[in-house]
């Protein structure tokens, strides 16, 4: 078992042992060494403390996904400081309001976003120091911009932080029922201890290569950056753009050897369906980890045909735990099989129950939430004690148990089965969609005068969102100025698929919408 | 020519993504990816619809949303690949 408690410290130990590997590729773009990034983060570092980040601060990182981004979050780990990555595709109010909730003390910030940001944060009220790079790309810009800003004023070298296991490492903001985001926060336990069972699982060595295609906002990334990082293995960084993409991504996966690739299902559907993978060599690849969704059996039965030489894992957990099931794929894929697979046993480094409405635990094979403890789960919501209360059990003895809010059924054999959700909150590609969030955003349209939002199960898409609303005027707006809209309001995942105009929406005796006639409406 | 693809192009994306919308609402410069109505999933179908219907192969950077962010731009891209 390690025994480092810094999530920097497993790079920079393996910094220290491998510094003439490759630590990451940015296709097309460039590479650094372990020697190079250590170095480069080690400037970050000096720079944010010359900024005033201390330890305890918080730092946002506003940019696109680059060797210039693993550098700075390993910049702000090293001050000491948690890193809160933002989406650079999501509407800027949103990121605006993440880095003003929680307070960061400095925003690494690709030049293109100042402008909108500086109003954006003005109108909430104070605006954060800003640490500006042109733009991003294999590292380059980066220095560039700690050139520059040594050139004005060298930023003195310092130390870099040994953080306590409960010191906050990131905290990642996920979509919150009342509208506003909420900042799930992680500590150095917490995401060390998630790294370490992935050791123990996936038994990372040197020579691999492990993708990076989720977004660095989303949770699937910790595995992604701080897992090869720990062993001296190599990180590709897939562009946003290519990733969504099976025509150009499939090919770059062969290219790139990729050995471990980590995704949610969706787009290795995509892969499965559209990726040509028989004519390309995939034969590197060891290892695909799904996660952020349920896998239709249909589409991972075409995957394994294609591909059926690496080990495939169902990973589960939400961000408030990272991965806490897991479950290996039988190879073949009976053919008897049509529902999807369990969501597996609980990982090595948490426990885990399922609960009753009451917090009571249920007999193995009944229904119930499943809750879980351990070294993995969440300090909390970034200011919302009440939330943060509310998502917790405590033990006479003082353990907190995590309420995952989904449920699930052990089996026999010890395995837990997926059934679905207690609350509003659905994936959709990956990420959590509370459908609360897109009612909130609908209603900032100055026509609408109720909105109310269903998911409607799709073979192919997973859900489908549909949103009924009604108008506070005869003339509508239209479905192309409707999701215009959405797409300035709402990450891209958010908006609705279709819309539904009613002259009101159904209630219930009690006068609140009735979801239950919206649902029988489809 | 270019009107024809045109007119295929904006009944395919009327139909698979907006159904029910006045068509006078969609014309030939509506943005359709940095508006919102094509995601990733939609673009990646509009690019096999092209594909398949008009006999043209996309090379990969040509499935970018600058060749097929409006009716415009996608009747223009399928044009120069056919002529």
């Amino acid at each position: 078992m390690d025994t480092l408690q810094g999530l920097h410290q497993l790079f920079i130990r393996a910094a220290q042992w491998y510094p003439d590997h490759t630590a990451v590729v940015e296709p097309r773009e460039g590479s650094v060494t372990y020697r190079e990034l250590a170095r480069l983060s080690d400037r970050v570092r000096d720079r944010l403390h010359a900024c005033g980040v201390r330890a305890g601060d918080r730092v946002g990182i506003f940019m696109r996904k680059s060797i210039d981004a693993v550098a700075t979050i390993y910049g702000v780990l090293k001050v000491g400081a948690a890193y809160v990555p933002v989406d650079p595709g999501a509407p800027v109010a949103r990121n605006a309001y993440i880095l003003h909730n929680c307070g960061v003390k400095v925003v690494v910030m690709e030049q293109r976003f100042e402008a909108r940001f500086c109003t954006e944060t003005g109108q909430l009220g104070t605006v954060p120091d800003i640490f500006l790079v042109e733009g991003t790309g294999g590292g380059m810009r980066l220095h560039r911009a700690l050139d520059q800003a040594d050139a004005q004023q060298q930023a003195p070298a310092t130390e870099t932080a040994i953080s306590a296991p409960r010191d906050l490492a990131y905290i990642l903001y996920t979509s919150g029922s009342t509208g506003k985001p909420k900042g799930v926060m992680l500590s150095h336990e917490n995401a060390v201890s998630f790294v370490d069972w992935c050791s123990e699982v996936f038994e990372p060595v040197t020579s691999d290569r492990f993708s990076s295609h989720a977004p660095f906002h989303f949770d699937l990334s910790i595995l992604d950056i701080h897992v090869p990082l720990k062993h001296g293995a190599t990180l590709v960084l897939i562009a946003e753009e290519v990733g969504k993409d099976p025509l150009r991504l499939a090919p770059l996966m062969a290219e790139q050897q990729i050995t471990c690739w980590y995704s949610a299902p969706s787009i290795l559907s995509l892969l499965a369906q559209y990726g040509n993978l028989a004519k390309q060599d995939h034969s590197a690849l060891r290892l695909i980890l799904f996660a952020g969704e349920v896998f239709p059996v249909r589409h991972l039965r075409t995957l394994t045909a294609l591909l059926p030489v690496p080990r495939y894992f169902n990973l589960y957990g939400p961000t408030e735990t990272n991965v806490c099931t897991f479950f290996e794929l039988p190879r073949p894929i009976p053919e008897s099989r049509t529902v999807p697979f369990p969501i597996g046993r609980v990982c090595s480094h948490l426990k885990g129950k399922v609960v009753d409405e009451q917090g009571c635990e249920v007999q193995r094979g009944r229904e119930g939430e499943l809750s879980i403890s351990g070294r993995g789960v969440m300090q909390g919501y970034w200011s919302l004690p009440q939330q943060t209360a509310g998502a917790f059990l405590t033990d006479n003895d003082g353990t907190r148990w995590y309420k995952t809010g989904d449920i699930v059924v052990e089996a026999a054999d010890g395995n837990y089965t997926y059934l679905g959700r207690r609350d509003r909150m659905v994936k959709r590609r990956g990420y959590r969609v509370e459908l609360g969030e897109i009612e909130a955003g609908l209603y900032r349209h100055a026509l609408i005068r109720e909105a109310a939002v269903v998911a409607v199960p799709d073979e192919d898409a997973g859900i489908k969102i549909k949103a009924f609303l009604s108008c506070r005027e005869p003339k509508r707006p239209s479905m192309i100025e409707l999701k215009r809209f959405c797409s300035e309001n709402l990450p891209l995942y958010m908006i609705p698929d279709y819309f539904v105009w009613c002259e009101s929406l159904p209630k219930t005796s009690t006068d609140k919408i009735d979801y239950q006639r919206l649902n029988e409406m489809n | 020519m270019t009107e024809e693809i045109k007119t295929i192009v904006k009944e395919y994306i009327l139909h698979e993504f907006l159904p029910g919308e006045d068509p006078n609402q969609l014309t030939e410069t509506t943005p359709l990816i940095t508006g919102g109505v094509l995601d990733s999933i939609g673009t990646l179908r509009l690019v096999l619809f092209l594909e398949e219907r008009f006999g043209v192969a996309l090379q990969a950077h040509e499935t970018d949303r600058e060749y097929l962010d409006t009716i415009a731009a996608v009747a223009a891209l399928v044009h120069s690949k056919k002529s």
